[in-house]
């Protein structure tokens, strides 16, 4: 496929984004990486995503498709012939979408919420939560991994796509709050995996670096307080 | 147990809609199952036990291996029973089915739920449009007798809720969310897919339902 076949819409900021680059860098897809201006939002966003207005979009041949995981998982049934993201069992399948599936609708929502709480108490609150969130997946990594590296086995898979895209947004929010989240004694074979991940060839040139990510967030949180009325 | 030793429950209410994606899903594949009916005010040790995350329906057990989430579930149940697959071969429409099953979930379900059962009349306006708006995309999104073409596939199950409680919800609120004036095609639809055999063998009776969700609404307006 030649490279303008294969175009990705994104951010460098965001984890949904970094799992559409990941994805397409397991299968060695070259690709175009489009970096989203934002404001305001570009044609092409809304022309290739008029329902969410969103990135990523990745565009194959002029076909947009939406959604990082619906990508993640296009992308693993075009490039068949590469390593395999999903499992090959139905069951490990499911069980790799389930956890998807609590990440984006469950834990990330409230690691987000972290840093635009209201007060201690409400801060405390959600980094209890994230923390028991943490505790569910060191024992689904046990149980998934199998004594191997990953939860895709001996190579990164769906379910390391899915939750390693957040380590990034996971450590600005312990460098902002100021609390260790992934810690070494209480989700040790998380902190080993999220090393591994990061180290990953299909990974460390598209992981952001946190610095850069806690100056973007401090920027963020700058305009949100700016643009709130009192 | 089904007929070759497979063993496959499904913890369910009859209420919920996620619920129902599940039964016809085994349904169109004709895949027996026992269904164990869960009272969610007091959730049971098998429940709890399979569904320990969320504690909620439905839950597929197959051969004692529980699956959680009723897309996710849909997914497992196209893997695993090859007969009538739901899913496309091909990779971009394959994409288009799982995106737009979970813009139900994202856009429709919520909206117009809250449009009926809220107290806040601004609320209620906010989510008469997000509605509107979602269904429209839905309306556009129609091009032939089901999302799945001439038969029905993956999003016409997950559409379920609009087919079947949408009506439902809407009468009890006194709304016009789902109209043969308003969006013909999706109405046109509803009616197709709630005529198909298996469509009518697997929803709820009606009426109970109806007396279920009226009592819930008269409490929410009686506590105004």
């Amino acid at each position: 496929m030649t490279k303008s076949e294969v175009k990705l819409l994104g951010a460098w900021p965001s984890p949904f984004v970094m799992r559409a680059r990941i994805a397409l860098n397991i299968k060695s897809v070259s690709y175009e990486f489009l970096e989203e201006t934002f404001q305001p939002k570009s044609q092409l966003l809304l022309d290739s995503n008029p329902v969410y207005k969103k990135v990523p979009v990745l565009i194959n041949q002029d076909k947009p498709i939406c959604e990082s995981l619906i990508i993640v998982q296009y992308v693993d049934d075009v490039w068949s012939s590469g390593p395999s993201i999903l499992p090959s069992e139905p069951y490990d399948r499911a069980i790799a979408r389930f956890w998807a599936t609590y990440l984006d609708d469950k834990w990330y929502p409230t690691l987000r919420s972290v840093r635009g709480a209201k007060g201690e108490d409400e801060r405390k609150k959600l980094i209890k939560e994230v923390g028991e969130g943490l505790t569910l997946l060191e024992d689904a990594l046990n149980k998934i991994s199998r004594g191997k590296d990953f939860f895709g086995g001996d190579q990164i898979g769906y379910l390391d796509i899915a939750f390693g895209c957040f380590l990034g947004w996971l450590r600005v929010t312990e460098s902002l709050t100021g609390v260790k989240l992934l810690d070494q004694v209480k989700t040790p074979c998380l902190a080993k995996w999220a090393e591994r991940f990061c180290a990953h060839g299909a990974v460390k040139d598209v992981m952001p670096q946190t610095e850069k990510l806690v100056e973007f967030a401090k920027m963020l949180m700058a305009k949100m307080a700016a643009s709130t009325p009192n | 147990m089904a007929a070759n030793g497979e063993e496959v429950k499904l913890l369910g209410v009859a209420a919920s809609t996620f619920v129902c994606r599940v039964q016809l899903g085994l349904n169109l594949k004709g895949v027996e199952y026992k269904f164990v009916e869960q009272d969610l005010e007091n959730k049971s040790e098998e429940l709890l036990k399979y569904n320990p995350i969320h504690k909620k329906v439905p839950v597929l057990v197959h051969n004692e291996r529980p699956i959680s989430e009723s897309l996710v579930i849909l997914e497992y149940i196209d893997d695993t029973w090859k007969v009538n697959p739901f899913l496309p071969s091909e990779p971009y429409q394959r994409a288009m089915a799982r995106f737009w099953a979970k813009f139900i979930d994202d856009k429709v379900l919520l909206a117009s739920w809250t449009s009926v059962f809220t107290n806040d009349e601004k609320e209620r306006e906010k989510n008469i449009r997000e509605s509107d708006e979602a269904l429209k995309f839905l309306e556009d999104e129609l091009k032939g007798k089901f999302f799945g073409g001439e038969e029905i596939a993956f999003v016409d199950i997950a559409a379920v809720y609009i087919a079947f409680w949408v009506p439902l919800i809407q009468d009890i609120g006194g709304l016009q969310l789902l109209t043969n004036e308003k969006f013909p095609k999706l109405y046109n639809w509803s009616q197709e897919f709630l005529n198909h055999p298996i469509v009518k063998e697997t929803m709820p009776p009606r009426d109970p339902l109806f007396a279920f969700f009226k009592a819930r609404y008269d409490n929410l307006i009686a506590s105004k």
